[in-house]
């Protein structure tokens, strides 16, 4: 049995532009591993999306993905303010990023629906002022 | 591999290389290690960029290009002046002393490359309003871009313009001028030199890639040609040869030049690789819908900063843009009916930009993922100071250099040292080793 392969990374929530940093190294360890181009991609956008959200919302936090043959499993973590609603949030087009956020041209509110569309499970686990912890599973094949 | 066999054009003289750690540090590709004291360069990772030959200390990289005297065996010479040479001379106030010199160092015919890029340039523009694109469309000018792209970003080789170089459009109307005037000439008779800024347009030619092809039989820098072509100059005759460029094909030296041309405004121009690399790392995650066009230039401000030039890049297009400012706005326009659609020539089409995948760590994912998890835990390791003594850019690539058996983990010198300081105090301590 091969042992999974486990990243950490931590996303620094101070620096809004090194939002992405994290995204970009799981997929160049993915590719050194051979993984198929459609799964990279899908693991970036979930991530990338996720680290965006990390930044915007909760000043940071930090993600794990674990990978397996079959499958890659990506936790995103952070101790921000919790979602309110979430199958509000989870519908395109809603935000509550800040004003000076949207005008960077982020917070259109894709973030948790393309998470949702790239990954083939996710769970959302969230409590107000506590923090939320996002699972996805991305398959392989 | 296809990628593997490779010609490059950057090279290392070993007599002048001391094993230092300059190149190592700055290949943006990670393509460099030292091994045996000297520099050793991974031709399947070497995108012929050219910051290893700007940054040795001791001249001992170099680009290979072809030497003047490589014409001799043709009887019809043409120069292809690329247009970042002519940023290059003080006092130079009108382009036509620059191509009446060429002339006088014994070429037959000029075609301006900056001619073709007007033809580029106009092909562009038609395209930029073609439906289903891939957009952004990124330039495919700079040689050494489109091979970062091609071994790097598997998303964004269909992202590529796939219209073939001001370069290569040049060579092709070049002879077909040289056989239509002088039909006496044979094919192999036309020897056509382009006059480059950089070894990543020399690496193309001498490759003649797999699924592409090239018009060019010789490549000299600019550098070779500056001192031959300064004597050949003369300020006090006047020229007998006009230049053909208008104030947009030379404006194409310049990071920004490509763009600006297209007059649409929606376009990003990126400069110097590592300002590149960071582009098209947004560019994967972001697709930057907002933008048409995106102009990339592995050297700093534009091909001027072409490391076989002579000027100072700013200099150089601060002089281009006093130069242009005498010339028409284009020197070569593609016409065409309104009511018809603009199709590309075939022989403008290049060859396919095929993503060159790297090699992955292991025969299988599951071979890969053990190999990845040795890294990993020798990585965790190393001091993470990324210093280059031990010949491998950084921590990370040393652990992974060990685990492809190239290197041993005590090469590590940091390490290294502390051990021998913990052993050191043992022995003082009388504690033995």
């Amino acid at each position: 049995m091969t042992a999974p392969l486990r990243f950490h990374y931590d996303i620094d929530g101070e620096n809004f532009t090194s939002a992405g940093e994290a995204s970009v190294k799981v997929k160049k360890s993915l590719r050194q591993l051979g993984f198929p181009q459609e799964v990279i991609r899908r693991v970036a956008i979930a991530m990338y999306e996720g680290e965006i959200n990390m930044v915007i919302h909760a000043e940071g936090g930090w993600a794990e993905v674990t990978v397996y043959p079959d499958r890659i499993e990506i936790v995103l973590c952070d101790r921000g303010p919790g979602i309110k609603d979430v199958e509000l949030a989870m519908q395109a087009g809603y935000s509550t990023a800040p004003e000076q956020i949207r005008s960077l041209g982020f917070g259109a509110g894709m973030g948790l629906p393309n998470m949702k569309a790239n990954s083939d499970t996710m769970v959302i686990d969230t409590k107000i002022g506590v923090g939320t912890t996002i699972t996805m599973t991305v398959n392989v094949g | 591999m296809e990628n593997t066999v490779y010609n490059h054009s950057v090279s290392l003289n070993p007599d002048k290389c001391v094993g230092c750690t300059n190149c190592l540090r700055r290949c943006p590709t990670e393509a460099i290690r030292i091994r045996d004291g000297k520099a050793r360069i991974d031709s399947s990772r070497c995108i012929d960029c050219g910051e290893c030959i700007r940054m040795c200390s001791h001249k001992a990289k170099k680009a290979v290009y072809d030497r003047l005297e490589a014409l001799d065996r043709f009887k019809w010479k043409i120069a292809l002046p690329a247009p970042s040479l002519y940023g290059q001379f003080n006092n130079l106030s009108d382009l036509d002393y620059l191509i009446d010199g060429l002339y006088t160092m014994g070429f037959d015919d000029v075609y301006e490359v900056s001619r073709a890029a007007e033809i580029v340039t106009g092909y562009t523009r038609h395209y930029l309003t073609g439906k289903n694109l891939n957009k952004p469309v990124i330039s495919s000018a700079c040689p050494a871009v489109v091979r970062l792209i091609r071994l790097r970003y598997p998303e964004l080789c269909d992202h590529l313009l796939p219209i073939r170089s001001p370069m290569e459009i040049a060579a092709i109307e070049a002879r077909r001028k040289a056989m239509r005037e002088h039909p006496e000439l044979k094919k192999e008779d036309i020897g056509i030199a382009f006059i480059s800024p950089c070894p990543a347009k020399i690496s193309f030619v001498k490759n003649q890639p797999e699924n592409d092809r090239t018009e060019v039989d010789v490549v000299l820098s600019v550098s070779e040609v500056y001192f031959e072509l300064i004597s050949a100059m003369d300020a006090k005759k006047t020229p007998e040869h006009c230049s053909e460029s208008g104030m947009i094909g030379v404006g194409w030296a310049s990071s920004g030049g490509e763009s600006t041309a297209l007059f649409n405004e929606k376009y990003l121009a990126a400069d110097g690789i590592e300002n590149v690399i960071r582009v098209l790392d947004h560019l994967e995650d972001d697709s930057l819908s907002e933008l048409e066009f995106i102009e990339l230039n592995a050297c700093n401000g534009g091909c001027t900063g072409g490391v076989l030039t002579v000027e100072n890049p700013y200099i150089a297009s601060a002089r281009l843009a006093g130069l242009r400012r005498t010339l028409p706005i284009a020197g070569t326009v593609i016409r065409h009916k309104d009511d018809e659609p603009v199709a590309l020539p075939d022989e403008y089409v290049p060859g396919a930009f095929t993503y060159l995948p790297a090699k992955t760590l292991g025969e299988t994912v599951r071979e890969s993922l053990d190999k990845m998890a040795k890294i990993e835990r020798i990585y965790a390791r190393l001091p993470d100071h990324d210093c280059g003594s031990c010949g491998s850019p950084t921590c990370r690539s040393f652990a992974e250099d060990v685990v492809k058996g190239e290197v041993t983990e005590d090469e590590c010198i940091v390490n290294m040292r502390t051990l021998i300081e913990d052993l050191a105090k043992k022995i003082g301590k009388g504690e033995g080793i």
